[in-house]
């Protein structure tokens, strides 16, 4: 389709009018559809910030148990990973391959040592008994029932996450693979800038999740 | 208000002609406002139909002035029909003191009701007429929901929390009772009567009755399972003490208020540490798993029933409960408390 | 493609344009997949529709006699899991929004066109998980999944028919996100926010609720599932959850789903009235923001389905109130399609017939609602027969009527032939008195008190219960007449010229059916809209018109 008008710029699908119009319409999809994952993640909030008015002390134990240094550590990873992406479309921008390639593998890289530590964590709990449903075991303070509830909504809203972490893996792997094909120009970057959006986004939503679930109210009684 | 409309069911409570009336209005509202654009619709349809295929006709400005006025004027209706509507359902959640109590423990599929005298029954409930009537409800498995369309009449019943519902019925006679929440295979299984007898009638029928009162069950079962060890009513014992704490305000720790009513004291019993009386220790254990949902209501019609008498001192403010909102404070979801963790049962008064 | 219709016979459009199956599953023309939508979507209205037939059935007499208890509570709960998430919700956005604004705002498609094809799968994967779990012995919950009793004891497939809601729910937020993006940045020159048809106007305020709450009750059915699997979660009280929760976020997301459904049949009614009435809709622009404001009020009402749910009575009063304020633009848009009926020239076409069924139910449907929203009229007819009714005569005497009203106006546009005038009024006369006659005895019979939800009844409500029964028969025969009709103008239908109707707005100034890429040349917009004038002064923008 597209292919066969000889005169239509690089890049640009056949309904479009001009890359422009494309660029903004990629743009806002991507808006529109993170404003989406916001409400899926707001439920998930909700039910967490409810829970945790209800049970404060309960949640407050059973947080105290997660480890705020690898949390910490892997919001320092996101935070570089989110630096290296936006590095990443800049020299997009400028057309410059190179460092377009290599900020898009430092970003996969951090995003991967992100799912790295995540795993290790989980590992943990599971050592510890700590996966809901799956003889799970408590015997620090607090009501095991409740502590399970704040477990459970831990391992969904992190979990959550961590696929949006592996999709955003998958997103950034293609990206990678076209720009080495050199299949973007100074003109025609705008999936980088698309997939950087939502990059971005999956790191704010854990600048959220760190300090509600690790840090919140957690070491009062330690 | 007494309207009575086609239709409508028996008009057996206090209820019944105020929501009538209500329905009734609406129904003229609605006829009124329905027959006034169908006649216009078919007037204009009429007079403007299409007389030939290629007429264009001219165009309408719209109307700013037309826009404000069907804007204005129906808001305003609306305005109306909620301030009704809200001061008749906000009217049903100021539950009276005098009621009668009764408890209802609904559960798949059948309605248990447990009288303060002792007697119990299933899917049926004797109540005198004239009286007001305080239902009390829980339920063992799913939502259910109390409904008696000759009373005008709904709660739903929420398994983990208490609901309540107060009515006062004005008709002697039978009427039908139906679980309104979908609640599996026999939903619709779920019925059963309320008997409104008159008050001679209603004496005798208590009279016939056998078992203890609600209460002394309840008394029974603080004893056994050995409340009665803790909660000493001369004071000494670990717990705070029960008697004359029913509807008062209980100070917990860190500075929060508590009514004790019903939700609370079931709270209490199954998750001692949520809501800890200030000046005693978090160290009561959960009942929950150990006593029935009828048990419960046993040991709170007891505690309720000890609630008049002031004996020792008492651990708990002393200032008579608001209106009780929506007979339902949620176990999990209430309000939020702050308030850090204990049970309204612990340890010594310092 | 394009360069096939451009060099060949006048006659190529998107229907010809390719032939094969292949050319159907993986187009990305959106009318084409407007036309998957619509096979997909009839096969569920009458498969709902059978469903209904046998409730109805049931319920002629008291006894529960025809099935078991268990097998009725299937029935109804596969009868609304299939007509509100597979029929009514994608029903007019996805077919003719899908066929109709790259068309209205003079676009060659929609702004992401493989998405939209990847809107079409995903729908039909989530059909096929839900068909599953239909043939596998169907599900028992309700429509509306309550907890606990849907995560603890019902022992239908709740996970299979969870899980095919949770797949369509991103079917729906797609086609959203395409309709934001595309009417944002795809408007030909010279077509302003105010210059837009109306349909676009409710498709963009739908489109709005499809974004913002499908994701709620995607993660509300994840959470739900979760919790059937592993026995952990939020919302049994045994783990220390409260269902109350449960059915806050369900109706989050439900309650708008309502608009969904009727936000664009408003639409259509506004295109219909306009257009067979050959005259600008009265207010404009307040039907156009009415819109709007629908779809922003909608989501702050949900708790009005919960004022015996143990709510508090002061969120209670909060959800009444603003459940009245939503009440005020329905008000204004029926007020405004009555004026434009005012001076005009009014046609007695089939699609008007509907416009005004659509007109006397949204009446009465919308009414009702204020009976509901009543505090303490609620308490009595809540989850009666009287909710029942209510909500038919929203999404089905209002979705419906405008779904097929718009069908048999955009007919022409869709196949390039016109259906049998008389036949259509004919069966849009049974619908009308067919509908009536099954609903309107619901409402007496919710205040009656009859719960909904109910395999056997006393005895006292059989007579409305038998009126009931006897319309859906007529009901059920008038949705048949169309579907065969449409079926047999397909081929035999006299041919439709581009704009049978005299009608205004730029798709009927492209041939019927349009070309693939639907405009020649990009339109450019001089034109209010509905600036009616003489056939022969409006424009032909595509001169490839058979």
């Amino acid at each position: 389709m597209a292919d066969t008008h000889t005169a239509t710029p690089y890049g640009l699908a056949h309904h479009f009018d001009d890359v422009e119009q494309q660029r903004e319409a990629g743009t806002l999809g991507m808006w529109a559809f993170l404003i989406t994952e916001i409400m899926f993640f707001g439920g998930l909030f909700l039910a967490y910030i409810l829970y945790r008015s209800t049970f404060p002390d309960d949640f407050a134990a059973a947080s105290a148990h997660l480890d705020w240094k690898l949390g910490g550590t892997n919001t320092g990873v996101l935070i570089c990973s989110s630096l290296t992406m936006a590095m990443a479309v800049y020299h997009s921008q400028t057309g410059n391959k190179k460092w377009l390639i290599i900020c898009l593998l430092l970003t996969m890289i951090l995003g991967a040592a992100f799912l790295g530590i995540k795993a290790y964590e989980y590992h943990d709990k599971y050592v510890s008994h700590l996966i809901p449903g799956f003889d799970f075991h408590w015997t620090g303070h607090g009501s095991p029932k409740h502590v399970e509830m704040f477990y459970y909504l831990y391992f969904v809203m992190t979990g959550i996450h961590a696929l949006h972490m592996i999709i955003g893996l998958g997103i950034m792997t293609v990206i990678t693979v076209m720009a080495r094909r050199g299949r973007f120009t100074p003109e025609y970057y705008a999936p980088i800038e698309i997939s950087g959006l939502y990059w971005h986004f999956v790191d704010i939503v854990w600048i959220f999740l760190f300090p509600l679930l690790y840090l919140l109210g957690a070491h009062i009684h330690h | 208000m007494q309207v009575s409309v086609p239709f409508a069911p028996d008009q057996a409570s206090t209820y019944s002609g105020e929501v009538d009336a209500l329905y009734g209005f609406l129904w003229a509202l609605t006829i009124g406002v329905g027959a006034v654009l169908t006649i216009l619709i078919i007037y204009f349809a009429v007079k403007y139909r299409r007389r030939t295929e290629d007429e264009i006709p001219k165009a309408v400005e719209g109307s700013l002035k037309l826009e404000v006025v069907w804007t204005v004027i129906p808001f305003f209706i609306a305005m109306g029909i909620f301030t009704w509507g809200a001061s008749i359902y906000y009217k049903r959640y100021s539950p009276p003191s005098e009621a009668l109590d009764v408890y209802v423990v609904a559960k798949q599929w059948m309605w248990k009701f447990q009288h303060l005298d002792g007697q119990r029954e299933i899917n049926e409930l004797h109540i005198p007429v004239g009286r007001k009537i305080k239902l009390t409800m829980t339920t063992e498995d799913v939502i259910h929901s109390l409904f008696v369309p000759a009373f005008r009449l709904k709660m739903d019943v929420v398994p983990g929390k208490y609901s309540s519902i107060w009515f006062q019925p004005t008709e002697a006679g039978r009427y039908h009772l139906f679980c309104a929440e979908y609640c599996g295979t026999s939903h619709s299984g779920m019925i059963g009567w309320i008997d409104v007898m008159e008050p001679s009638e209603y004496q005798s029928w208590l009279s016939g009755g056998s078992g203890e009162a609600l209460a002394a069950s309840g008394e029974k079962l603080f004893q056994q399972l050995g409340c009665v060890t803790c909660h000493r009513s001369d004071g000494q014992g670990r717990g705070p003490i029960l008697e004359g704490l029913f509807g008062k305000e209980a100070a917990l720790q860190g500075g929060q208020k508590v009514t004790a009513d019903e939700a609370y004291v079931r709270e209490s019993i199954l998750n001692p540490k949520a809501k800890v009386v200030e000046g005693y220790q978090p160290i009561m254990p959960t009942f929950q798993g150990l006593v029935t949902e009828e048990q419960l209501l046993q040991l709170v019609a007891y505690v309720k029933s000890i609630g008049k008498t002031q004996t020792g001192t008492n651990p708990a403010g002393a200032s008579p409960s608001p209106p009780n909102k929506m007979g339902a404070a949620a176990v999990p979801t209430g309000p939020p408390q702050t308030g850090r963790s204990g049970g309204a049962e612990a340890k010594k008064p310092r | 493609m394009e360069s096939e219709v451009q060099n060949k016979a006048p006659r190529t459009h998107y229907i010809n344009a390719r032939y094969g199956l292949k050319s159907w599953l993986f187009t990305i023309d959106h009318k084409r997949i407007a036309l998957l939508y619509l096979a997909s979507i009839t096969f569920f209205f009458f498969l709902g529709g059978l469903f209904a037939v046998l409730i109805r059935l049931e319920l002629l007499t008291p006894k529960g006699d025809l099935v078991q208890a268990e097998t009725y509570n299937r029935f109804f709960t596969m009868h609304g899991v299939v007509m509100v998430f597979f029929f009514l919700i994608p029903a007019i956005p996805a077919t003719l929004g899908n066929f109709l604004i790259p068309l209205m705002i003079g676009a060659r498609d929609l702004a992401f066109p493989r998405l939209n094809l990847l809107s079409w799968y995903i729908y039909v994967v989530g059909a096929v998980f839900t068909l599953i779990a239909i043939v596998g012995g169907g599900v028992d919950t309700g429509w509306t999944f309550y907890t606990p009793y849907s995560t603890t004891y019902s022992n239908g497939n709740v996970l299979l028919t969870g899980i095919g809601i949770f797949i369509t729910g991103f079917s729906s937020i797609l086609t959203g996100l395409n309709f934001i993006v595309t009417i944002h940045t795809m408007r030909a020159p010279g077509l302003s926010w105010f210059r837009l048809p109306l349909f676009v106007w409710s498709h963009y305020a739908t489109s709005l609720i499809m974004v913002l709450g499908t994701p709620v009750i995607a993660i509300t059915i994840l959470l739900l599932a979760f919790e059937r699997i592993a026995h952990v979660g939020i919302f049994d009280p045994k783990l220390g959850g409260d269902p109350v929760l449960f059915q806050h976020l369900f109706w989050f997301y439900s309650h708008p789903a309502v608009y969904i459904m009727v936000l664009p049949a408003m639409g259509v009614i506004s295109e219909l009235v306009a257009n067979m009435t050959r005259k600008n809709i009265f207010g404009y622009k307040f039907v156009a923001l009415a819109s709007i404001a629908i779809a922003i009020f909608g989501f702050l009402v949900w708790g009005h389905h919960m004022f015996v749910s143990t709510q508090s009575v002061y969120a209670g009063m909060i959800f009444s109130i603003l459940s009245y304020a939503v009440a005020i633009p329905s008000a204004v848009k029926t007020f405004n399609w009555t004026a434009t009926l005012y001076k005009g020239s009014i046609s007695y076409n089939t699609p008007m017939l509907y416009a005004f069924g659509f007109i006397g139910f949204f009446i009465i449907g919308g009414m009702t609602g204020l009976f509901l929203a009543a505090l303490g009229l609620d308490i009595h007819v809540h989850d009666t027969y009287f909710v029942v009714a209510h909500f038919h005569y929203i999404m089905v005497g209002g979705t419906i009527m405008g779904y097929l009203g718009g069908l048999h106006y955009w007919w022409p546009k869709i196949s390039g032939r016109m259906y049998p005038e008389g036949w259509a009024r004919f069966a849009a006369l049974v619908i009308f008195v067919g509908f009536n006659l099954t609903f309107f005895p619901q409402f007496l019979l919710g205040y009656q008190g009859m719960p909904r939800r109910y395999y056997a009844y006393p005895d006292e409500f059989q007579v409305l219960n038998v009126m009931s029964s006897a319309g859906a028969s007529i009901l059920g025969v008038g949705y048949l007449i169309p579907m065969v009709y449409l079926f047999w103008s397909m081929r035999y239908g006299p041919k439709a010229g581009s704009n049978p109707w005299g009608a205004f707005g730029l798709e009927w100034r492209t041939s019927s059916p349009p070309p693939t890429e639907n405009f020649k040349v990009t339109p450019v917009v001089t034109w209010e809209a509905y600036e009616f004038s003489p056939v022969e002064e409006t424009e032909v923008i595509d001169i490839s018109t058979p």
